[in-house]
Formats: structure tokens, sequence, C-alpha cells
């Protein structure tokens, strides 16, 4: 099967749906029609243009062109990771460790997908790495900044407490555990839930987008079984990591809780 | 971070605090060998805290600490604040369970029968005890830690006349064993009553020595 190729009027169909949802939000007061109209529009422009230097990069095979998308994509998602939370550390260390764990958690698995279950030729071509980094570095991405923030949250809220266990002889691990451990948990929920429903609630988005571009439904589902596994172990690694530097952070080497160390 | 001065003689037995300070108050200089107790008066915000938590290494500090000649840097720093406990003003609870807290032995028994708390407080949530409550507690998950030296900071701010002198007459017999203890108190008939030593406190020093 031919994959089914769009025309512009399916797309001014789809953006008719979104003007009919920005007309309700006017009729019923919502009031959110402005940034429904504003965010379609944002997401259409960036989907064309990263369509458009796909094609480019695709077309080029370099791996020095490659690399420069990689770089450019890390870079905005490490600025993502740790744009959204309440309580923050100093920036180079806020961004450093957001950005350090998502790139971290997302180049391992990226690399075992690579090498072991794709296996193209080469391996790092643009056709493969690209789509492949950008879908994990996306749900990475929300994992540790997740964990990031309820990690945060939770020791501004709970410092009382925390510095209760240290002042009686508890080490800076015995203080932290199970906010750590409740921190991965809450950032884990999401891929969890995505894996409890795959194919039962909801056809996950790769193994539709393979349906849809004619790939037989089975072998589909066995792609989508290999990214699901590298998401949620590559969620893992960069909650953990952005967890535990975040509790590192907070702590000294006497054990002291740091919240100096947090941004006025 | 702690720093070790060797030119400095340090008080064999008991602490020994030499140029103790910080960027908000310091530097001290004070000895409270074991069987004593000092008293450190002071206005509020004058840095009485701030003294108790450097000697418990809970904030950075610079100068030296020592419990019985060892220096606190030398001391892994948990075990340090198991053998110097700071007992703040409002403890913390990480449980609303009384028993994630103190066991329920003999021992702790003991102590809150010496404290005037009722056996009941054992199963009663945190957050329904008074505030006399939760400080007596604390003092007793505290002492069941077995410390060396006590820093305590107003435990008797929420206690009537009666229950205070329960409170004063336990510290008096774990000084008559051998603990040292830094009493932080706006209460001078206490002071008058407790006191080996005294110390008075102003925008983070000490003023005079009323020993």
């Amino acid at each position: 099967m031919t994959p089914i190729l769009l025309t512009t009027s399916d797309l001014l169909l789809a953006g008719g749906l979104v003007g009919i949802c920005a007309l309700l939000s006017v009729v019923l007061s919502l009031d959110i029609h402005r940034t429904l109209v504003i965010a379609a529009v944002r997401m259409t422009a960036q989907l064309v243009l990263t369509g458009s230097v796909l094609l480019f990069v695709f077309g080029r095979s370099s791996v020095w062109l490659t690399l420069l998308v990689l770089a450019f994509m890390f870079a905005a998602a490490s600025y993502e990771a740790g744009s959204r939370q309440q309580v923050r550390l100093a920036p180079s260390w806020h961004f450093g460790i957001s950005g350090g764990a998502t790139i971290f958690g997302t180049v391992i698995v990226v690399l075992i997908g690579l090498l072991t279950a794709l296996q193209p030729h080469p391996w790092y071509q643009a056709r493969v790495a690209i789509p492949m980094t950008g879908l994990l570095l996306g749900n990475v991405m929300n994992a540790t900044s997740l964990s990031m923030n309820t990690l945060l949250s939770a020791i501004a809220r709970e410092r009382i407490a925390i510095e209760a266990r240290i002042i009686l002889g508890a080490t800076r691990a015995e203080a932290m555990n199970s906010l750590i451990r409740q921190a991965i948990r809450t950032a884990l929920i999401p891929t969890l839930n995505q894996m409890a429903a795959a194919g039962v609630i909801t056809l996950p988005g790769i193994m539709t987008g393979q349906i849809l571009a004619g790939m037989n439904p089975l072998e589909a589902s066995k792609y989508q079984i290999v990214l699901m596994s590298l998401i949620v172990s590559g969620n893992m690694i960069g909650a953990t990591l952005s967890a535990g530097l975040t509790a590192a952070r907070l702590t000294d080497a006497r054990g002291r809780l740091r919240l100096d160390r947090l941004r006025d | 971070m702690s720093d070790k001065s060797p030119s400095l003689s340090l008080s064999s037995a008991g602490l020994s605090v030499r140029g103790l300070r910080n960027a908000h108050a310091g530097p001290f200089t004070v000895d409270v060998p074991r069987g004593e107790c000092l008293v450190v008066a002071g206005m509020s915000g004058a840095g009485k805290s701030v003294l108790l938590r450097m000697i418990a290494d809970l904030d950075p500090h610079q100068g030296l600490v020592a419990l019985d000649g060892v220096a606190c840097a030398d001391m892994p720093a948990h075990q340090w604040r198991r053998r110097v406990l700071y007992l703040p003003a409002e403890p913390g609870w990480w449980s609303d369970i009384v028993l994630d807290h103190v066991s329920d032995d003999t021992a702790t028994r003991a102590l809150l029968d010496r404290l005037g708390l009722r056996e009941s407080v054992l199963r009663t949530p945190v957050h329904r005890l008074s505030t006399g409550e939760r400080q007596r507690l604390a003092l007793v998950r505290g002492l069941l830690r077995g410390p060396c030296v006590l820093l305590l900071d107003e435990p008797c701010s929420a206690l009537d006349d009666a229950t205070t002198r329960k409170v004063e007459a336990l510290l008096r017999d774990l000084k008559a064993q051998g603990l040292a203890l830094v009493l932080v108190s706006h209460d001078q008939a206490q002071a008058d009553r407790m006191a080996d030593r005294r110390r008075y406190m102003t925008s983070g020093r000490f003023t005079e020595d009323a020993a």
C-alpha cells in the first residue's frame, strides 16, 4: 500500500476545525480563541519549517549536518526541560541539570536503538537518527522536567521535615531518598499510562503513523514495542539523573540542606 | 566548611568552640565541659539559633568545633549530629504518626513519664498534639539517639511552670550523667536555675561573660 498523501484542501479542512473551535470559544466565553489561533499558526509554521529542513538534510546525507540538527534539538530541549519549574536553582545549574539529564537519557537509548534494533546504514543516517532522536528527546524532556519540578517543589515544601531527619543523624540519602523516589515515580506515570493503554484504549502514534504510511499492522506493532521500550528506558534514565543531581545540588558534602542554592 | 586550626588548644572533655563564624554571626569561642550547661541569652535575631546551627554543623561555617577533642570536620557529619544534637524551637516532623519518630518501648515510656506526657501521645497524630506536647516529644525523640551534647533552642517556650520544672529536672539529670548542654533561653529565671556558664549575644556576637 502506498502512503496517503494529503492535499492543500485537506489541510484547509483541518484548519477549519480549529476555526470552529475558536468560534465556540467566543460563543461560550472560554476566552481561549486567541491562544488557540496563535498556537495553530505557530504549530503550522514550525512543522512546515521542520519538514523543509528535514527534506534538505535527508537529501545531503552529511553527518555534520545531522549533528548540527541534533545539537539544535538538544539545546531547545535543554531550555524547555528547565523552563517551567516553579522552584528553581541558579540558571546555570538549573538548565545544566535538566539539559544534561535529558541529553544523556536520550543519547543512551537512541544509540541502543540505532545500533541494535534499527541498524540503518550508516548507523547515523539522518532519515532514521533525527526522527528517532526527536521522538525520544520529547519524551525524556517531559520526564526530566516532571522529575525535577516534583523534587524541587517537594524539597521547598518539606524543608523542615527533611532537616528534622538530618538533625537526628540521617545521611543526606536517608533524608532525601523518599522524595527522590516520589519524583521519579511521578515522572514515569504518563509513560506507564501510555504503555498500559497502548493498543487497548489508544493506537499509539508511531504505530498509527506506520500503518497510515502503508506498513503491515503487525510489523508496525513491533516498531511500537521497541520504541515504547526505548522511551520508558530513556525516561527512567533522565528522571533518575535529574532527581539525583538536583538532590545532590541542594545538599553538600557535610549532608546539609542547602536551600541557599535555590534562586531567590 | 569547617576549618581545623591546630594552634588552638581544645578542652579535652566536652564541647569546644574556637572562632566559629559565618556571614551572619561570630566569631564565637567558648567551652562547655561535660556535665555543665551554657546558657545563651540575647534579643530575638541576635544570632543565637545561628550559633546552635553552626555547632550542629547544619550550616556552612568557618572555625573549629570539637567534641572531646575530636573536630567536627574529622567526623562523618551524620555521626557528629547524633552526638551533638540540635533541638530547634519548632521541631520538624516527617510523618504525622508519632510511632514513625519514636519506638513504643520502655525507654520511650520512661522519658514520656518524666516529661509529663501521657502514653496515649504515641497513638495521637502529631498535628493533634499541642505545641508543648510536640516540644517535649521532640526532646524524647532526640534523647533516644543518645547524644553527648544537647543544643536546646527555647525548649520550654510553650510550657507551663510545672512542666518546665519537669524538663529542667530531666536536663539536670542528663548533666549529672555527663552531657554538655547549650541552652538558648529568654527566661531569666530559667537561666538562673540552669546555667553553669552564661553568654549574652548582641548582633551576632558574645558581648559579655556573666559566668
